[in-house]
C-alpha cells in the first residue's frame, strides 16, 4: 500500500472515529462503513482502527472473523450474495447458480479477473416467498431466473 | 424500489392489520399512567412473538422495576431463521406500528433510547426507515418533552448487523451492538437489569412491538378475543414452499395447519415445517394440530414440501446452515451440528447403521439440554423430527437401507 494511500486511509478512518465516537459500540459500525466503502478492511485499516479506539488489534481482527459480511481479503468491487437456504433452493437456486458461473467464468467463493464481483453464498435472505433471491451489494433482487440473473451481473460495472 | 412496489398489496388481518392512525397509541398511552399501560399489556396476554413466547408484560415489568439512570428498549429485527420474512412486511409497510410500540414501551419502562437492530440483509430498508423516523420526529412523536409530555424524551437509531443469524438471541444481540463478536452470554443475569451497556434493557420482536399500539388503542380484553386461552391473539405467519400464493398472512392463534395450508393452496402437501429451521417437522398424520404456544409453537416461518421433495435433502440444507450459523462458543452446538450433519451425509450413501442413528439422536437431546443459548438447544429438532416422521422415506423407500446398501 501506498504512503498517500495510507494517509487517505488514515484520516477517513479518523472521520469515522469521530462520527461514530471512539467506545466499543461504535466499533461494528465503523467496521461496516470500511467495509461498505471498500468492500474489505486491511490490515492497515484494522491497526488503524484499534490504535484510535485504544483496543488490541486483535479485538478488531475477532469482530471481523465472526460475521460473514466483514472480510479481511480484498473483494470485488461488488459483492453478489446469492442465497442458499431451502426455499430458495427448491425455488430453481441450483439453475440460476450455474448460469452466473458460466457467465462469469467463475465458482462461488470467487472473484472475478477484473474485480467486477465476488461470488459467495449466504444464508435466509428473507424472500423466503419470492425465491430465488440474491444480493447485490445491498440491493435484493427477487424472482430470478437465469436469464434475468445473468442480466443483473451483466449490468454492474 | 422494485420490492417495496411489488409489496404494496391491502393486507387485511384481526389484529396487526387492523386498522391504525400513526400516533393514536402513542396518545392513547401517555394520556394514561405507566401502570395502567402495563395492566393493559397483562391483561392482553401478549407473549414474545420471536418464537420463545416469553410475556412480555413480565418483561416491561421487570425492566420498569428496575432502578438504574438509564434504560434501552431494543427492537429485534434480525430475523434469520430460515422461512420468516414477515418482519420485513411489517418493516415496509407498518414501520408506524413499531416505532409507535417502541415509543410507548420507552413512556413505560422510562428509556431514552430505542435502537432497532436490524439485519445487514435488509440494508435496502434504511433510507425508508430513517424518512419514517424523520417524520415522526417532524411530528413530536420522537425527540423532547414528546406531544407536550413533559420530561418524555425518547429517540430511536438505526444500527445494522453483518450476517449473523446467532445474533438474533436477545444476549448475543446485545453484544453486537456493543461492538463485539455476537457470542450468547450465560443467563442470568437477564437484559431486563444487566442489558446493553450494563444497563436494563428491553429487547422485543418486530412483531411483539407491532401489537402493543393496537392494544393500547383497542384495549387487552380485545386483544384476548382472539386466538386461544393460552396463546392470545394473532400471529402472522410466514408462508413459502410448494403453494400457489406464498406470503405473511395474519391468522389468530389455533388455527389448524391443514386450514393454513388449505387458505394458501397446497396441494399434494408431504410436510410442514413449523417454526423454520431450528423448528420441528410434521407429516400428514399431524396436520390437524393447532397452531399455539402450547401445540407446534413458531416465530412465524411455515415451509412447505410436496411430494416431490426429499426430506434428506431438506435436512442436510437445514443441517448445513446451522453448521455454519453456529458460532461455536459452546462445544455442545459447535461439535454437534458438524456430527449431525455427519450422520446425514452416511446416510445419504447408506454408509451407517441404526445403531449409530439412535446414537445421534441421543446427541440431539444432549444438545437441546447441554447448549448455551436457543440455537444449539433447537438446531436437533428438525433433525430428530424428520428422521423421526419420515423414516420410511429416508431409510425404506428411497433410502439404500442399512451399511453400504448391503445389510437389509
Amino acid at each position: 500500500m501506498l504512503v498517500y494511500e495510507q494517509n487517505a486511509l488514515s484520516e477517513e478512518i479518523e472521520n469515522l472515529v469521530k462520527k461514530y465516537g471512539n467506545d466499543r459500540p461504535a466499533l461494528l459500525e465503523i467496521l461496516q462503513d470500511i467495509q461498505r466503502k471498500h468492500k474489505y478492511i486491511s490490515d492497515f485499516a484494522q491497526q488503524e482502527v484499534a490504535r484510535l479506539m485504544n483496543i488490541h488489534p486483535v479485538e478488531v481482527n475477532s469482530v471481523i472473523s465472526f460475521y460473514s459480511f466483514l472480510h479481511s481479503h480484498p473483494q470485488g468491487r461488488n459483492i453478489v450474495r446469492l442465497c442458499r437456504t431451502i426455499m430458495c433452493e427448491h425455488a430453481g437456486k441450483e439453475k440460476v447458480e450455474q448460469a452466473i458461473e458460466r457467465e462469469l467464468g467463475i465458482s462461488f467463493g470467487q472473484t472475478t479477473k477484473d474485480n467486477r464481483i465476488t461470488l459467495e453464498y449466504t444464508n435466509c435472505l428473507g424472500m423466503c416467498d419470492m425465491g430465488p433471491a440474491m444480493i447485490v451489494n445491498d440491493r435484493v433482487y427477487t424472482h430470478l431466473d437465469p436469464e434475468r440473473a445473468v442480466n443483473i451481473l451483466n449490468e454492474i460495472k | 424500489m422494485e420490492l417495496v412496489i411489488e409489496e404494496k398489496i391491502k393486507r387485511t388481518g384481526p389484529v396487526i392489520f387492523s386498522e391504525y392512525q400513526a400516533g393514536e397509541g402513542i396518545r392513547k398511552a401517555l394520556s394514561i399512567n405507566r401502570q395502567d399501560v402495563l395492566f393493559e399489556l397483562k391483561a392482553s396476554g401478549l407473549k414474545g412473538r420471536g418464537g420463545a413466547g416469553f410475556p412480555t408484560a413480565t418483561k416491561w415489568m421487570l425492566s420498569a422495576a428496575a432502578v438504574a439512570d438509564k434504560k434501552f428498549i431494543v427492537c429485534n429485527a434480525d430475523e434469520g431463521e430460515p422461512g420468516t420474512f414477515k418482519d420485513r412486511v411489517l418493516l415496509l409497510e407498518y414501520p408506524k406500528l413499531i416505532f409507535d410500540g417502541m415509543v410507548v414501551g420507552g413512556y413505560t419502562i422510562g428509556a431514552k433510547t430505542g435502537i432497532v437492530y436490524l439485519r445487514g440483509e435488509y440494508e435496502f430498508m434504511l433510507e425508508h426507515l430513517e424518512s419514517c423516523l424523520e417524520k415522526m420526529r417532524n411530528e413530536n412523536l420522537l425527540g423532547k418533552n414528546i406531544l407536550g409530555k413533559e420530561g418524555f424524551d425518547f429517540d430511536i437509531k438505526i444500527r445494522f448487523g453483518s450476517g449473523a443469524y446467532v445474533c438474533g438471541e436477545e444476549t448475543a444481540l446485545i453484544e453486537s451492538l456493543e461492538g463485539h463478536r455476537g457470542e450468547p452470554r450465560n443467563r442470568p443475569p437477564y437484559p431486563v437489569n444487566t442489558g446493553y451497556l450494563g444497563y436494563p434493557t428491553v429487547v422485543n420482536n418486530v412483531e411483539t412491538l407491532a401489537a402493543i399500539p393496537h392494544i393500547i388503542t383497542k384495549g387487552g380484553e380485545w386483544f384476548k378475543q382472539h386466538g386461544t386461552d393460552k396463546s392470545t391473539g394473532s400471529k402472522l405467519f410466514s408462508v413459502s414452499g410448494d403453494c400457489e400464493k406464498p406470503g405473511v398472512y395474519e391468522l389468530p392463534w389455533g388455527t389448524k395447519i391443514s386450514e393454513l395450508l388449505e387458505l394458501v393452496g397446497a396441494a399434494n402437501t408431504k410436510a410442514v415445517q413449523v417454526g423454520g429451521a431450528s423448528g420441528i417437522c410434521l407429516p400428514q398424520s399431524q396436520f390437524d394440530r393447532v397452531l399455539a404456544y402450547e401445540d407446534a409453537a413458531t416465530g412465524g416461518s411455515i415451509m412447505i414440501f410436496n411430494e416431490k421433495r426429499s426430506m434428506l435433502k431438506v435436512l442436510k440444507n437445514f443441517m448445513e446452515f446451522f453448521v455454519e450459523e453456529s458460532c461455536g462458543q459452546c462445544t455442545p452446538c459447535r461439535v454437534g451440528n458438524i456430527k449431525l450433519l455427519e450422520g446425514v451425509e452416511r446416510i445419504e450413501k447408506g454408509n451407517y447403521t441404526f445403531a449409530y442413528i439412535n446414537t445421534l439422536k441421543e446427541l440431539g437431546k444432549t444438545m437441546q439440554v447441554a447448549s448455551k443459548c436457543g440455537l444449539g438447544q433447537s438446531s436437533p429438532n428438525s433433525f430428530i423430527s424428520i428422521l423421526e416422521n419420515f423414516k420410511e422415506e429416508i431409510f425404506h423407500t428411497n433410502g439404500n437401507g442399512g451399511y453400504d446398501g448391503k445389510a437389509k
